[in-house]
């Protein structure tokens, strides 16, 4: 693979995670490629006539079981491996691990819009510290959008009215494209972004530099807190940890949490959102569905800063 | 049964006999109507064709030249549509299963003649309207993902309506196929005496009347939401945008195997006939056809691992998509092993499927990195992805169905085709066929996403190798249908039986009468007693 591109090594311990697999279902391919090619190929060779002779006196052979359990029980076998593979290095990307650097991200036609925690924004540009895990939270304002780096062998959809995360730590510095990898209308081939990775002095200085310039602006904590404030959040729920009306903000994102219809769910992202919009839909346990919907009043972006505010109430 | 061989067919055109629109428009003959299903299809692959040729040359450069990037859009989609709905799906089994099914089950016709004659018709209908569509052309990719396809200015509605159509037709096809292989057999003609040709499309048809109703529902919901604003896909309006993709997929997944099966039917009556050998592994045959039907229900969800469906979900699709590697693997391990000790003669359709058994192998060995969960994460929507769809549907559907058309042109036409013409168009589009595709695999691993009219500039090499394979292969296919063309009307006469074939199409003229057989054929053995078997039966 060296030829055309460079091991996924070189980018992230995950992107050669995902090489690996990538190398040993080659393997079995190749394994079966031989055998299979070489037969065809060896048969219709040797036992080629130049005639069509209906004369021919070929043995006639119709089955045989030992064959057919061999090559039921074999490719079986490589398959489950090749599964079971697939499924171990997924599991550990798919999973960010704790105290990831978040970043907001929304995608439009077509652009990529980046926001960091304390409010600084970028478009079709994010910067990042290297060896530090990164995660993006990412939401689409129309339709569907990808998020591909190909060089880190990551890819998410980003999807209007959701929430969808993708975690990256990349282990060297430099400039690196996003694609967008989900068609979405005629300027879908040109939906670039670059990711630049930098040494965590240089990181840390630019970031202080950007974060003076948007110093005006307020972050998106704050913004959450005010918007809470003026919507009446604050009027049934705390931020002390005591439940009121409704469950406390206070840890509340990531909890896991029983339900009254007696099921568990994680408060995630999209957990919160719902119960902005449609509060009545899975209701914690304990607690009266009587809270009005927010939809219709308050915006996507209006949930983005909220949840940023609820993540601060750890 | 030798003896049908040895006079040749008459002056007596066969079904072919009468002239003017109307024996053709208003005929319940099931081979007339095979054959109109062919011209149109056939008609939508050079047009979808030319439409790839267009897109090929416009990613000669990594920006835009020759078209604008909506034109590009445009015609990808077109591409797609046409080669999917009006081509690959309906080619096999409505062209050559109307004609041949009821053949070689020793009928007269299908069970339904009316209806079959009314699906030909709803199937134009829908082109028609298809065609409509072109006034404000579908940008969507052939796959209509919402919000984008609820808000797109193009003529979503109307082309949905078409395929809505089409598939209409697809459905009263495979209806007429079951109940025409359930009561039409002939006398003799057990389960396990049929060909295996047969089987397949039996396991085609049950798809086709079970899964195209849930995509003509999806398209209805579609039009719900454009033309009506309900919001079943909106999640402004509490609808949910992968629920689209789990209807449209529900169906098109299991579409796949109604593309791959018939041709995997064909190849498995050439192998046994141009090897002088019986069907290695029938029953394996019969049943792996039925299992991957079955298995083929239950896998659509790996086309959404990165869509933002739950791991959970993903886990499961994935384990469930390895195994329809089992039967597909049986299928082809059963063909070579039939050619083992055979007496094989390299004529068109053999090499045709020969051929469609060695890129098949490389199609079906790509599908692991795909349905892998860790290797589909970088490769999904790809040009990898692109590569291995095309080495399976291009490699071997369409190589399945020109074997096809090969191994039973002389008994549609009663001519025979120029073999040597045959094997240099061949040439061609083996050779321009790899270079096209097998170079996407390296621009899938390079990072190259599909649907881009502008790439990045440093894969501008490997895409003008491409570019320069697909006239290799347009060079080709235009050789071999000048070849058919031109043996249609002065090829030599074909004999009843060229190929010394034992299924029953075999045992009448060519071109067969009209009521197929003189006498309904009573079967006593399989038709795959080649080789020795064959002498002593003698």
């Amino acid at each position: 693979m060296e030829f055309f591109r460079t091991p996924g090594e070189a980018y992230s311990h995950i992107a050669g995670e995902i090489d690996s697999v990538f190398i040993f279902i080659t393997l079995v391919g190749l394994f079966f490629f031989v055998i299979t090619q070489g037969c065809l190929i060896y048969f219709a060779i040797k036992y080629r006539r130049d005639k069509l002779d209906p004369n021919a006196e070929t043995p006639y052979i119709t089955d045989n079981k030992l064959l057919e359990t061999i090559w039921i029980v074999i490719p079986s076998i490589l398959i489950l491996a090749i599964f079971t593979y697939g499924f171990l290095v997924f599991r550990d990307f798919r999973n960010s691990p704790a105290g990831a650097e978040e970043i907001n991200v929304t995608a439009s036609q077509w652009l990529y819009k980046f926001k960091y925690p304390d409010g600084r924004t970028q478009v079709n540009e994010v910067h990042v510290p290297v060896n530090k895990p990164v995660k993006f939270i990412m939401t689409a304002t129309d339709v569907i959008h990808g998020f591909y780096l190909p060089d880190f062998r990551v890819k998410q959809d980003i999807l209007p009215g959701a929430y969808t995360t993708l975690w990256v730590q990349p282990k060297l510095t430099g400039s690196f494209i996003i694609l967008c990898t989900q068609y979405c209308g005629v300027g879908h081939s040109t939906m670039r972004a670059q990711m630049i990775v930098m040494k965590q002095e240089e990181y840390d200085a630019w970031a202080r530099h950007e974060g003076a310039e948007a110093a005006g602006a307020v972050s998106h904590a704050d913004k959450g807190h005010e918007i809470m404030e003026q919507s009446g959040c604050l009027s049934c729920h705390t931020v002390d940890g005591t439940p009121k009306i409704g469950p406390t903000f206070k840890g509340l994102y990531n909890r896991k949490t029983s339900l009254s219809d007696g099921s568990m769910v994680v408060a995630d992202e999209d957990y919160i959102k719902e119960s902005i919009f449609d509060p009545g839909a899975r209701i914690v346990k304990g607690f009266q569905p009587i809270m009005p919907t927010y939809k219709g009043t308050l915006k996507d972006e209006d949930i983005t800063a909220i949840i940023a505010y609820i993540k601060m109430l750890k | 049964m030798r003896d049908a061989t040895a006079h040749t067919a008459t002056d007596d055109r066969g079904y072919l006999t009468e002239k003017g629109f109307w024996s053709w428009a208003a005929t319940l003959d099931h081979k007339r109507i095979g054959v109109m299903y062919f011209y149109t299809t056939f008609l939508f692959f050079l047009v979808g064709g030319l439409l790839a040729l267009v897109v090929r040359l416009e990613l000669m450069t990594p920006g835009p030249s020759l078209i604008s990037d909506h034109a590009y859009d445009v015609l990808f989609t077109m591409h797609g549509n046409m080669m999917i709905f009006l081509f690959i799906i309906p080619a096999i089994p409505s062209a050559l299963g109307n004609f041949f099914i009821p053949m070689m089950v020793g009928a007269r016709d299908v069970a339904f003649p009316r209806l079959n004659l009314a699906g030909y018709w709803i199937f134009v209908a829908g082109v028609i309207v298809v065609m409509a569509s072109l006034v404000q052309p579908m940008d969507t990719g052939w796959t209509f993902y919402t919000p984008y396809s609820a808000k797109t200015g193009a003529a979503v509605t109307t082309i949905s309506f078409g395929i809505f159509l089409v598939g209409m037709s697809s459905i009263v096809t495979g209806l007429n196929f079951i109940v025409t292989i359930h009561r039409l057999r002939a006398p003799g003609l057990t389960w396990f005496r049929l060909p295996l040709f047969i089987w397949a499309m039996y396991a085609t048809s049950i798809i086709q009347v079970l899964a195209t109703p849930v995509v003509g529902v999806t398209f209805l919901l579609l039009a719900a939401e454009r033309l009506l604003g309900v919001g079943f896909f909106d999640p402004a309006k509490g609808g949910d945008p992968l629920l689209f993709q789990h209807f449209f997929w529900f169906y098109s997944h299991p579409v796949v195997y109604v593309m791959i099966l018939p041709a995997m039917g064909i190849i498995t009556e050439i192998i046994p006939v141009f090897s002088r050998k019986p069907i290695f592994g029938y029953k394996a045959i019969a049943f792996s056809s039925l299992a991957i039907a079955f298995i083929g229900f239950l896998v659509w969800g790996h086309h959404m691992f990165v869509s933002g469906m739950s791991n959970t979900a993903s886990v499961i699709f994935s384990f469930l998509t390895f195994f329809v590697a089992v039967p597909t693997g049986i299928k082809v391990f059963n063909w070579i092993a039939t050619l083992y000790k055979g007496a094989i003669f390299l004529a068109s359709p053999m090499i045709y499927a020969l051929t469609f058994i060695f890129l098949f192998i490389i199609g079906g060995l790509t599908g692991p990195f795909l349905g892998a969960l860790a290797t589909n994460v970088p490769l999904h929507d790809t040009y990898f992805l692109v590569a291995h769809f095309h080495y399976t549907i291009m490699g071997g559907t369409v190589m399945g169905y020109f074997a096809g058309l090969y191994y039973w042109f002389p008994k549609m036409t009663g001519r025979m085709v120029n073999e040597k013409v045959a094997k240099i168009a061949w040439a061609f589009i083996f050779v321009g066929f790899n270079i096209t595709f097998f170079t996407m695999f390296i621009l899938g691993l390079m990072g190259m996403p599909r649907r881009y009219a502008e790439y990045l500039p440093q894969q501008q090499g490997l895409n003008i190798l491409a570019t320069v394979g697909s006239w290799i292969l347009a060079v080709g296919v235009l050789i071999m249908v000048v070849n058919f063309i031109r043996d249609l009307f002065h090829g030599v006469q074909a004999p009843s039986n060229p190929w010394y074939s034992q299924t029953l199409e075999w045992q009448t003229t060519s071109p067969p009468a009209t009521e197929n057989f003189e006498e309904i054929p009573v079967v006593t053995k399989w038709p795959y007693s080649y080789g020795k078997r064959e002498k002593d039966e003698r």
